[in-house]
């Protein structure tokens, strides 16, 4: 048995209200964000001795240049360019970092900026293999290689655009409780289902909208976070797996399945422990893969659960607080952190919309990176509430 | 279906002559290098036997670097489908909808695919490599044989240059491969403007010729933009037979002569008459979309018996090369020929290409959108020499 995340906590919460369009850069956003924490938790500067940052759109700059850029001299440093994954895997890197004594107190931020065409730009240059063997093929970006995989996952199990329509209204009744999400308008089950088709089975409702976006949290020991006087939530458990289940011929199950168990062990609970389910909502088929993954039902019965539970936040199974990606907007590797950061701030009861009563515990789910025909990258961690 | 080819409104620009997206890692240009020539070829690793796609540069099983570019089953069952309807690539946006497919091959690997309109996943397909408009290899999934609608399905016609309903200048009509090269065209479909240098000199064949003669003196650039200004916006697939194939050790004069007739020849062809058929490279099912050059096979492996003609040929050759980025989205289509069976080869023995075989070659071309093709055993011997190891076969 690995070590745990004794004693370790996520504190200060910071969202910086996106944008459809920006004239800033990412490194802009980054700084935003990383203000917002020291304002946050009444620090300066130099008590960032940990820094693990994402971003898409840095131009020719990683992690490195924006120490130099943020006057920031930390001594321990990580750039994860994981995408819908990165917050989950910051929290563990940073986690372990503290626990082993490299940094004190961590920022972990994503951000990501967003002009006309700059999306087409990332697409079109994603990876080796997407560039070779992907975007030639009618350059539907992610819509046609999600497509792909809903289109096999619902041959597979039965599960119908009704379904995932469920998952989207459900997300946009939270998003129009919280203030910060970009889209705010009521959406219903027959405009997701008469919307128009973008890459079958894809309809608009199933997109995320691009823009730009920041999300941040602080990484310390429980004492440190006690001194400072600062609210947090524990980590109890966190995974990672990248490349899983390679010889699948289409994605129709993500890594999660591989180490969920180990996951739900460290934490000492269970599925049904679980107050509040951030999954990564990029797309509906994807949250499918996460119910499935992470055990909240088995495999193929994604479609039963979604037609058994509420998942608003009055509901009975409270999913993606804030409106997800898909009504809050995907701020770029933001959006691997738009979850976690939500989940924290109902953990430490200072949401910015309603508080889910009497919350335990979260888990937030991250999932990354279509390289070629598949996501790569998925990962979990478990948050308790102090 | 394609609709039947109907005059063009004049007032309308033509539609834009884009290419798909073209950058491409150099691992991945193999496939180009495999559909250029027709074949289905993936990485198969020497180690361990397991083909390897996307294209890479270590072994996904057992990671060693021996990975060889070799042909593989061409079979597969698709598992996923999607028709794009809206998408963010200049390219494809006014192409769409188009169809993507996942598919999971017969020799192990998934690839992204075009795919035919009439598969749906389960179904079990043919896997086939096509040049783009890029000029990049991409993988189609088509049904398992034939089917009528082939020739015409969107996508696939976007990779190939079926000249029905095109209008081809053939530019040296004087010979009987000009002639049977403008005959197999007009069968096939083609509208052909035959070109003829010096036309008031006799020639075989002359009171019989196929298509529209037109005065073309590619030696004489005065010549060729003249004939260019009268049909270079109507002509959609041009096919350059005129070269120099004289044999022994020329003088200067007969050397200059032989890049006039060959490398400036097609030179000319470059600047009169290209630009008008790239701009219409987009232009609609019917677009033009080939530029085919008849080259010594010499002119890749110099034949010590045609220093002069090796030469001319090796420089029409580079110079093809060379301009093939910039005259995209048009296919640059050279037919490698052994010794033809004309005057200049007659101290040769056979095998030699005949006016029908370099017609036929020439046309199947065409029709598979192939860029690399080689006309006769000599040249396809010699080709495949090439293939294997060019540098041993340039010293013999």
């Amino acid at each position: 048995m690995r070590q745990g995340y004794e004693g370790i906590v996520v504190a200060a919460p910071v969202t910086v209200p996106y944008e459809r369009y920006s004239i800033h850069g990412a490194h802009g956003w980054i700084g935003r964000a990383l203000h917002g924490l020291l304002r946050a938790a009444g620090l300066k500067p130099a008590d960032l001795d940990g820094a693990c940052l994402s971003s898409f759109t840095l131009g020719a700059d990683t992690a490195v240049g924006l120490t130099q850029h943020f006057g920031l001299s930390p001594r321990w440093l990580d750039h994860i360019p994981m995408g819908g994954a990165a917050g989950v895997v910051a929290l563990r890197r940073a986690a372990r970092a503290v626990q082993a004594g490299d940094a004190r107190i961590v920022a972990c931020a994503a951000g990501d900026t967003n002009a006309p065409d700059s999306f087409r730009h990332t697409v079109a240059g994603f990876s080796r293999f997407a560039i070779d063997a992907s975007v030639p093929y009618g350059s539907g970006g992610p819509n046609a290689a999600f497509a792909l995989l809903t289109d096999a996952y619902m041959r597979h199990t039965g599960i119908t655009r009704a379904d995932f329509g469920r998952i989207c209204v459900a997300q946009r009744a939270n998003a129009r409780q919280f203030p910060h999400a970009l889209l705010r308008q009521p959406l219903s089950l027959d405009q997701y289902l008469s919307a128009r088709m973008v890459s079958d089975p894809i309809a608009l409702f199933d997109c995320v909208m691009p823009c730009a976006g920041a999300e941040a949290v602080l990484v310390m020991h429980e004492a440190t976070a006690r001194d400072l006087g600062l609210a947090y939530a524990h980590l109890r458990g966190a995974i990672e797996r990248h490349n899983a289940y390679p010889e699948d011929p289409v994605q129709l199950r993500g890594g999660w399945a591989m180490d969920c168990a180990e996951l739900y062990a460290q934490a000492a609970t269970t599925p049904a422990g679980i107050g509040l389910l951030q999954t990564y909502d990029d797309y509906p088929v994807i949250i499918a893969l996460q119910l499935e993954g992470l055990g909240f039902c088995a495999p193929g019965e994604a479609k039963d659960f979604i037609r058994a539970h509420d998942l608003r936040l009055e509901g009975d199974f409270p999913h993606n607080s804030s409106g997800g990606q898909l009504s809050a907007g995907q701020a770029g590797a933001a959006g691997g952190y738009i979850g976690l950061t939500d989940a924290v701030r109902q953990l430490i009861r200072t949401p910015l919309g309603p508080q889910i009563p009497g919350l335990q515990r979260a888990l937030v789910s991250g999932f990354g990176m279509i390289n070629y025909d598949r996501g790569l990258c998925s990962g979990a961690v478990i948050l308790e509430a102090a | 279906m394609i609709p039947p080819r109907r005059p063009r409104n004049p007032t309308l620009l033509p539609q834009a002559a884009l290419a798909p997206p073209a950058l491409r890692s150099r691992q991945a240009t193999g496939l180009a290098v495999a559909a250029a020539q027709g074949r289905f070829m993936l990485q198969v690793c020497d180690d361990c036997g397991r083909t390897c796609y996307p294209p890479r540069e270590a072994c996904n099983v057992c990671l060693c670097a021996n990975l060889r570019w070799r042909d593989v089953p061409t079979g597969g069952v698709v598992s996923a489908q999607t028709t794009v309807r809206i998408s963010m690539d200049p390219y494809f946006r006014p192409r769409t909808p188009w169809r993507v497919g996942t598919v999971r091959l017969d020799c192990g690997p998934d690839a992204v695919v075009h795919l035919h309109a009439s598969l749906a996943p389960g179904d079990r397909t043919r896997l086939t490599l096509k040049l783009d408009k890029a000029g990049q290899g991409v993988i189609f999934a088509l049904p398992p044989s034939d089917t009528p609608d082939m020739p015409t399905d969107q996508a696939l016609r976007e990779t190939t240059c079926d000249p029905r309903g095109r209008r081809v200048l053939v530019t040296d009509g004087r010979t009987p491969f000009g002639q049977d090269l403008a005959r197999t065209l007009i069968a096939a479909g083609a509208e052909v403007f035959l070109g003829l240098a010096a036309p008031w000199h006799p020639f075989p064949g002359q009171d019989s010729l196929p298509g529209t003669p037109v005065t073309l003196d590619l030696t004489d650039s005065r010549s060729t933009e003249i004939c260019a200004a009268a049909i270079a916006g109507r002509v959609d697939i041009i096919v350059n037979n005129a070269g120099d194939f004289r044999p022994g050790h020329p003088g200067l004069d007969d050397a200059r002569l032989a890049m006039e007739t060959t490398y400036l020849a097609a030179a000319r062809l470059a600047k009169y008459f290209l630009p008008a058929l790239q701009a219409r490279g987009g232009d609609g099912p019917y677009a033009a979309c080939a530029w085919v050059n008849v080259l010594s096979i010499a002119g890749l492996v110099p034949d010590p018996a045609y220093p002069s003609a090796s030469a001319a040929h090796a420089a029409a050759l580079a110079q093809i090369q060379a301009l093939r980025p910039s005259l995209r989205p048009l296919k640059l289509i050279t037919a490698f020929v052994g010794p033809l069976d004309d005057q200049w080869h007659q101290a040769l023995p056979p095998p030699k290409v005949s006016p029908a075989q370099l017609a036929s070659a020439v046309l199947t071309a065409l029709r598979n959108g192939q860029e690399d093709i080689a006309v006769g055993d000599l040249a396809r011997h010699t080709l495949a020499l090439w293939h294997d190891n060019a540098a041993i076969t340039l010293r013999r």
